[in-house]
């Protein structure tokens, strides 16, 4: 007899390993077609970015021939598949350079958002009494800046990087995951397994962590979907005001900022990196609404 | 319900006083900076200590925020450094621009987004209930400036059907203001809808509009008699919290066809560090953020057959 059968406590709630359970969730999803695309799409971005080096075709930042419309053949050899942009920069390079971009910033910032909005979440949720009146009241305050004026106010005080983004992003969601966490938590606190936990004398960090947030895990993954597509959006909307990634790196947003005055004349050089950005949001937004079908059939 | 109201307003007061003060010791703790922002960057030396002198800055900083406070209350937000003239004076016509902006966009979102809403919720699963869910993921999912993009390249470019910018410099231009209204709605309607749907799905599941199909009564009759009672709460407050994501989708479309609206005037002055203007907008920008809160918590309790005062 294996210690497993004998103590139910030390056995894995699911036998089945990490590989398994991905293969296992690619074949849910099969069952919400909305989801399946959304993966796809999402795949394709990440293979674009993760690949970039070898499929790029130009290098993202040479100045090589201005104002080429899409399928225009470069007289130094090469096809400009989705033309050059004003300064003569191969525009299918920077979307899949740009793409990288995205994907590295987008995710740091929800990552970082979402530890800080679950640690803030449990200890408010768990805790209760004047730690949660502070991290609230706290949270409220900076709920009640419309986003987008507190990204503006950020940025252009702390000044336009990478990083300063990534702080304005997880300053601004923090407060909001927050919220959804508390609410979760304040209703697993009083399941049995959590009084169960308090009378073996674990620590309430233990129990926080262990207990409660894997079990909260359903309605957060759906919304760390839907924000991760929102963050984007708004890494797009810095960009896109002047307010995004210091050139001459591609940034998507940026790069619809410098040609939008001209989208008249030269639509293919923002109609782009606007079509780009918006199958990468879709791609989250669809992948959210599927495992959401997903996690409420079971 | 009073003491709500007066919970409520409590709340938001002392909200409001928060965040002023926090942006007061963001923007103005440090003196020597403000002078630079004010004077501009080739004022010399003795000018900035003139000025520091004269406006009161060498004071403490307490003593400097309750002054800044009453100014503030009594309406006088000193004067823009990109304007030269008193904040008051640019904000207010440029606040009117945006409600007017913010108006239209309301007129046509609550019909639009209550009527899909509940016509895709009726039936869930429906042919037409994933048609509407489709469409909405869709639209949500092209962010605002994306959507400025495509629409001017439609109705500006290929069909010449409307101008692509919206000054309104030879006064008000109703051509002007379609666009700007269009991205803001098509933007914004994808997640009312999809509230509602979700608010009168679950209204449909319950056992008093089970009964009421049960009995007989005509189906028209349950939908408007007995479930939209119930199912439109949750959206109404949808709604007014929507004015929150509308300040700032206002941001990008103002800037993106020129519009003389808040939004812009926000983003300028942010662009300029012009510190006064960023502190009127920004205080303006939440106390309509946490007055519609305040609303729609009030509105919310009235509406809720559930809850009920004696």
């Amino acid at each position: 007899m294996t210690e497993a059968t004998i103590n139910p406590a030390t056995q894995p709630k699911n036998p089945v390993g990490g590989v398994r359970r991905i293969v296992n969730a690619i074949g849910l999803l099969r069952e919400s077609p909305a989801g399946l695309i959304g993966a796809i799409l999402v795949s394709f971005w990440v293979f674009v970015a993760i690949f970039a080096p070898l499929i790029s075709p130009f290098e993202p930042n040479a100045t090589l021939v201005p104002f080429m419309k899409p399928g225009a053949v470069n007289p130094d050899g090469g096809t400009f598949w989705l033309g050059t942009d004003h300064i003569g920069r191969d525009i299918l390079s920077r979307i899949i350079w740009g793409s990288r971009t995205v994907l590295f910033y987008a995710p740091l910032a929800t990552v970082c958002a979402y530890v800080l909005g679950i640690l803030m979440g449990l200890v408010a949720g768990y805790y209760r009494g004047w730690v949660d009146d502070v991290l609230s009241r706290i949270g409220d305050m900076i709920l009640s800046f419309p986003v987008l004026v507190l990204y503006i106010i950020i940025i252009s005080t702390v000044g336009a990087s990478g990083i300063n983004i990534v702080i304005a992003i997880v300053f601004a969601s923090g407060p909001a995951i927050m919220r959804i966490v508390r609410g979760l938590v304040l209703d697993l606190r009083n399941r049995d397994y959590v009084a169960a936990a308090q009378t073996r004398g674990e620590s309430a960090w233990r129990i926080m962590l262990v207990e409660i947030l894997p079990n909260a895990r359903g309605p957060l993954i759906v919304d760390g979907c839907l924000r991760m597509g929102y963050v984007i959006i708004n890494i797009g909307v810095l960009g896109f005001l002047g307010l995004g990634l210091p050139p001459p790196d591609p940034d998507w947003g940026g790069m619809i900022n410098e040609t939008r005055q001209m989208a008249l004349i030269f639509p293919h050089m923002t109609v782009i990196p606007c079509i780009a950005i918006s199958t990468l949001v879709l791609g989250f937004n669809l992948l959210a609404d599927g495992m959401r079908d997903i996690s409420l059939r079971d | 319900m009073a003491i709500l109201i007066v919970k409520r307003i409590v709340m938001m007061l002392f909200t409001m006083f928060a965040v002023s003060l926090v942006l007061f010791l963001l923007l103005e703790i440090d003196v020597e900076t403000i002078a630079i922002k004010v004077l501009g960057q080739f004022s010399t030396e003795d000018q900035r200590a003139i000025w520091l002198e004269r406006n009161g800055y060498n004071e403490p900083v307490y003593y400097r925020y309750a002054v800044w406070l009453g100014n503030f209350l009594t309406g006088d937000f000193g004067t823009s450094t990109i304007y030269k003239i008193p904040v008051a004076d640019v904000l207010w016509p440029r606040l009117w621009n945006t409600t007017i902006l913010a108006f239209w966009v309301f007129v046509f979102l609550i019909p639009v987004s209550l009527v899909l809403g509940i016509l895709s919720g009726m039936r869930e699963g429906s042919k037409l209930d994933r048609t509407i869910s489709v469409i909405s993921i869709l639209t949500t999912s092209v962010p605002e400036f994306a959507s400025t993009v495509f629409f001017s390249g439609v109705f500006v470019f290929s069909l010449q059907w409307l101008p692509g910018t919206s000054s309104m410099f030879d006064g008000f231009d109703w051509k002007q203001l379609v666009l700007p209204v269009l991205v803001l709605l098509v933007y914004d309607f994808g997640y009312v809808t999809r509230m509602t749907r979700a608010s009168m799905a679950e209204v449909m599941t319950t056992h008093y509009v089970r009964t009421a199909i049960l009995k007989g009564l005509p189906y028209r009759q349950v939908i408007l008699k007995h479930a939209l009672r119930n199912a439109l709460i949750a959206p109404f407050t949808v709604l007014m919290l929507q004015i929150n994501w509308l300040l700032s989708g206002v941001i990008v479309v103002e800037f993106f066809y020129a519009y003389k609206g808040f939004g812009a005037l926000l983003l300028e002055a942010a662009l300029r560090q012009d510190i006064y203007l960023i502190e009127a907008c920004t205080m303006v920008a939440v106390f309509v953020v946490v007055m519609t809160q305040v609303f729609s918590d009030i509105a919310y309790t009235l509406l809720n057959p559930r809850i009920r005062f004696n």
